[in-house]
């Protein structure tokens, strides 16, 4: 059934903040000198926006709690990675394996979109089995498929693709899409906007999804799956379509997440990712997209950039402060998270969005729509 | 959050501007933590005494102090990238480090971006410094390393089987047992190579492996969490072969594994302690001093390999500010290409292609397992 | 051939007893709460870590072991009041994410405390001599734990069926509400689960960092997810089912460990094939496999979803 969609006004001012953010992030890169941490943060929360938001889709909207996200995060880097690295260049980095047996390089949009889908197509085949589980169930089973993936990209005998255990490396980075001038001077600064382009509109892509009559399908099956079942939603369709989906934008968060590293190495696939970016999702509101990305950048600012300082000695008028040494952020860091964990369950959006901020006067006339 | 953003972005510009006067920066990219932190620390130490030993540098005709910042990558090669920036971002003139292959060659494109040289400190695997202009190296490399190695076990020793160990995923590793084994088998010997995954610390099964394969000496070019480990679970099975170690190996605590045990332990290396014995001394006076220092060291004043090229990556960094006569980390580099020094470690000076130092000797050495000290051996070349 | 399969086994035999320590630990609070206690692989690892501290300050063996025995126990309890016991009301995913916070809080406390640098655990005597078996060499620890394993799980079984404490703690894992509306402490019982988990786990500490002396912050990590594997292979909340899945896993990984060379020595193949890569995803491969044919595991009990 469908109905005519008013614009609201919270479509309208969402879109005015994101374009400004946009201005704003094109501006800043073309005037600020490019060294400044600002702009490493800003990649890195980019990529890691579009994985926690991937994530969320998972466990905030349809109530599956998987633990693979580094997974697939893996299988899209190294789909990335393998297929764009130049034919020049392959000898040097798969030196131990007569430059490899892929001889050919992808252009970036492509190789992109294949590692999403590779990540989709493995996503759809451990779920057939995997997903039949129940909730903690589920998730040990994921997190067991990612150490399984992690080991299959490490084995020596996959070398001619996989380079082993070793570094791919020399593929296009997010730098290579500055404009540069005949000297080789850049001239327009872009290795900032794309990230924030591609994980704009993956995004974006994902919040209509989750409007749309689907996605009401998916927080259906959260919210109680035996009575979606009654309601006539086909659950094993569903949630396999959410598992594929969720995959698909890991893996594309995985090539993104390639090219802000400029190398990939299975062995940084670790659980422990996994554990950072479902902390973003719980920090942001399980359950809100907005959420997940304004946690995404306060995770990474405070872990990379304005942290930084309490591994370091500290001199203050004269009086060393105390405690501060290497190690120290991230105790402070995980005494935080435990705070809004314990205490601020909700996170920081709870399950609302940014436009729902601008539309709760009118939520009661809205309710019906 | 646009708001705080660029309220932050003022201040930090604000900062760097105000601490601009009369001071260069040298960026000190080396782990502090992870699997080499132990290594990496060892390696700060020389830096860091350097620094005390001189604390500033003349710079065309100005006395300038040199403050070294620290980054932290992690020794792992997903940190690094964001280690590396933050060094660029507080503007230093060059770098020194890292200990580890793998992490110099994830921050390397950071550097390489930001026009900062680069000076690798015991980093050996040959693509450190191939295809770029900015990454140089005081060390020797892996290929010979690895052949030293595979001579010394094959001459020397009298081993036809070898038994080689890396982790996974560490280019270090991976490397070294590469270029040892093609030069074992070049001599005619047999070599059985096998990987471990990160983390692991149960290498009783590795050890009977080797066992099985009738194996002569135990490779194990690895990170020291790992080393110790192996040392001490050879110990509790008798190994009857000799382990036989890169310079990761030559570090007191590795020493310490061994000592009351019965086994063979034969390193190859950078530095003899009483090859410079004026540095030794100052720098054994200046660990007793302080004692954070004396922690990091691993609670004893014995010098490691790499402390000693720590100086030296020090004073050739200064040498290279010197020549450059400007703390433009462009001249910088430039004035690189052309540096010597005759460091503890012996006369550095790069080669013209790769900014690779011209070296072609290694030390061995062998554990004292009766008083916990290394022994020197000899001095091994390629021939 | 036997002569070749042995030292693997003899290894895992050893590494499985001390996955049992910690799997009993996991599936007591499994049982009990169905809360996947991700930080009980840490609290392995702090308790090695207290010991090199306790033992590096001067007191003496006899005193440092049953103190770290203690303070671990009581680490579990605290954990147990601070990050789980004000969920108890929140969905089960909430008390997950907390289990997850706790340990990634107690692996950067000691990245702080330690400086990141490896810790060498002290040398307990006796149990870190060598002993020579059927012509293969290993320290006496491997030897011990497995009886030392078995004891400790027959007075645990004793405890459970045949003490007050032990009669609660079945009944609030057959029924959470019920047995609250029984009269039964909840509380009181919860926190004996986790004292007596996480005591296991330090005696799980104890024979563990004797055979391989190194701790480090992440050294709990791989332990502590491989005895949870070893809990749902036996049928999580059995513990004789742990223990018997410790053991198998313990033995499997360590002959995939050895397998090239095995595989060379039978003569089935010629050369190396590098499975030694798989000696982790092994485990995994196997959970996944059993949670798929069996999904309560060997000796689980069949539970039914109530709308």
């Amino acid at each position: 059934m469908k109905q005519k969609r008013k614009i609201t006004p919270g479509a309208v001012a969402t879109a005015v903040i994101v374009i400004a953010i946009y201005a704003a992030v094109f501006i800043s890169e073309q005037f600020l000198p490019p060294t400044s941490m600002l702009f490493t943060v800003l990649k890195k929360g980019a990529t890691y926006a579009l994985v926690a938001v991937s994530m969320n889709l998972l466990n905030g909207f349809t109530g599956l709690f998987s633990l693979g996200q580094a997974g697939f995060m893996l299988i899209g880097a190294y789909t990335y990675a393998v297929l764009t690295i130049p034919v020049s260049q392959r000898a040097a980095v798969y030196q131990y394996y007569d430059g490899g047996i892929i001889q050919f390089a992808l252009p970036v949009i492509p190789a992109i979109i294949l590692a999403g889908l590779l990540a989709a197509l493995c996503a759809l085949l451990i779920g057939l089995p995997v997903l039949r589980l129940k909730s903690d169930y589920l998730a040990i089973a994921t997190l067991g498929f990612a150490e399984i993936m992690r080991s299959i990209f490490q084995w020596d005998k996959l070398g001619p693709l996989t380079n082993g255990s070793n570094m791919l490396r020399l593929f296009p980075t997010f730098n290579d899409f500055n404009i540069k001038n005949a000297d080789g001077e850049v001239v327009v600064y872009l290795s900032t906007l794309i990230p924030f382009l591609i994980s704009g509109v993956c995004i974006l892509i994902i919040v209509l999804l989750i409007r749309s009559t689907y996605g009401r399908a998916f927080i259906a099956i959260r919210d109680d799956e035996v009575a979606a079942e009654a309601m006539g939603i086909n659950l094993a369709h569903h949630k396999r379509s959410a598992f594929c989906i969720s995959s698909f934008f890991a893996g594309v968060g995985g090539a993104m997440l390639a090219m802000y590293m400029n190398s990939v190495q299975a062995k940084s696939f670790t659980s422990a990712m996994t554990y950072e970016i479902l902390l973003i999702v719980v920090i942001g509101g399980i359950g809100s997209v907005t959420g997940s990305c304004l946690s995404s950048f306060l995770f990474v600012a405070c872990s990379e950039w304005w942290l930084r300082f309490l591994d370091q000695k500290q001199v203050i008028g004269g009086w060393e402060v105390p405690l501060l040494r290497n190690g120290f952020r991230l105790v402070v860091f995980s005494i935080i998270i435990m705070i809004v964990v314990l205490f601020f369950r909700k996170g920081i959006m709870g399950d609302k969005e940014l436009w729902d901020l601008f539309n709760r006067k009118k939520k009661k006339e809205g309710a019906q729509g | 959050m646009k708001k705080i953003l660029s309220l932050v972005l003022v201040l930090m510009l604000a900062l760097s501007a105000a601490a601009m006067a009369e001071t260069v920066k040298i960026g000190v990219f080396e782990p502090a933590s992870g699997d080499s932190g132990a290594g990496g620390k060892q390696e700060m130490l020389g830096m860091q005494y350097a620094n005390h030993e001189t604390p500033t540098v003349e710079i065309g005709g100005t006395t300038y102090d040199v403050e070294l910042v620290y980054a932290d990558n992690g020794s792992s090669t997903d940190k690094a990238p964001s280690a590396a920036q933050s060094l660029v971002a507080e503007g230093v003139s060059v770098v020194l480090g890292s200990y580890g292959s793998g992490v110099s060659i994830a921050g390397s494109p950071i550097f390489a971006d930001a026009g900062i040289p680069a000076i690798g400190v015991t980093c050996t695997n040959p693509q450190v410094t191939a295809g770029n202009k900015h990454y140089f190296r005081i060390c020797f490399l892996d290929p010979f390393q690895g052949t030293v190695l595979a001579n010394y076990a094959y001459k020397e020793l009298g081993v036809t089987t070898a038994y080689c160990l890396a982790e996974l995923g560490n280019d270090y590793d991976v490397g070294l047992v590469h270029y040892f084994k093609e030069a074992f088998e070049g001599l005619g010997g047999t070599v059985v190579d096998e990987t471990f995954p990160t983390g692991t610390s149960d290498f009783t099964s590795y050890l009977s492996n080797a066992t099985a394969m009738g194996a002569g000496v135990f490779f194990a070019p690895c990170s020291i969490a790992y080393i110790t480990q192996i040392v001490a679970q050879a110990a509790s099975q008798n190994a009857a072969f000799a382990l036989l170690g890169s310079d990761t190996w030559d570090s007191n605590v590795v020493i310490e594994a061994a000592t009351g045990t019965n086994l063979k332990v034969y390193v190859s290396t950078f530095y003899q302690e009483g090859g410079a014995p004026e540095f030794d001394s100052g720098i054994k006076a200046w660990l007793n001093e302080d004692s954070e220092a004396m922690t990091n060291n691993g609670g004893n004043d014995m010098i490691a390999a790499v402390s000693a090229m720590g100086y030296d990556a020090y004073y050739v960094a200064l040498e290279a500010l010197k020549a450059a006569g400007s703390t433009d980390p462009k001249a910088v580099n430039d004035a690189l290409w052309n540096v010597t020094y005759d460091g503890v470690s012996g006369a550095i000076a790069f080669e013209a292609e790769n900014g690779d130092a011209i070296r072609d000797t290694a030390y061995i050495k062998t554990a004292n397992t009766a008083d916990g000290v290394w022994e020197f051996v000899t001095v091994q070349g390629v021939e | 051939m036997f002569q070749t399969v042995l030292p693997y086994i003899l290894s895992g035999i050893s590494v499985g007893g001390q996955y049992a320590l910690i799997a009993i630990g996991y599936t007591m609070v499994y049982g009990i709460l169905r809360l996947i206690n991700f930080a009980h692989g840490d609290v392995f690892m702090v308790a090695g870590i207290l010991m090199v501290y306790i033992t590096a300050s001067g007191v003496p063996l006899y005193i440092s072991i049953p103190l770290v025995l203690v303070l671990t126990a009581l680490i579990g309890f605290v954990i147990e009041r601070v990050a789980y016991k004000p969920l108890r009301e929140a969905p089960r995913m909430s008390i997950m994410i907390s289990a997850i916070g706790v340990s990634y809080t107690l692996q950067n406390l000691v990245l702080y405390i330690t400086g990141g640098l490896n810790q060498q655990y002290p040398t307990v005597p006796w149990i870190s001599e060598s002993v020579t078996i059927f012509g293969a060499t290993t320290k006496v620890v491997t030897l011990i734990t497995p009886v030392l394993t078995l004891v400790l799980v027959v007075m645990l079984v004793w405890l459970i069926n045949h003490t007050k404490v032990g009669m609660a703690m079945r009944a609030v894992s057959k029924d959470f509400e019920t047995s609250q509306l029984m009269g039964i402490r909840i509380n009181s019982v919860i926190s004996a689960t986790f004292v007596i988990g996480s005591f296991l786990a330090a005696v799980g500490s104890v024979l563990y960092f004797t055979n391989y002396t190194t701790v480090i912050q992440t050294s709990g990590a791989m332990p502590g997810l491989k005895a949870f594997v070893a809990a749902v292979f036996g049928g999580i909340g059995s513990i004789p089912g742990a223990v018997v899945g410790a053991f198998i896993i313990g033995i499997c990984e360590n002959i995939i460990k050895g397998l090239d060379i095995i595989l060379i020595k039978a003569g089935i193949s010629s050369s190396m094939l590098g499975l030694t890569t798989f000696s982790d995803a092994f485990t995994f491969a196997l959970l996944i496999v059993i949670l798929v044919v069996k999904p309560t595991g060997l000796f689980g009990e069949k539970t039914t979803d109530k709308v």
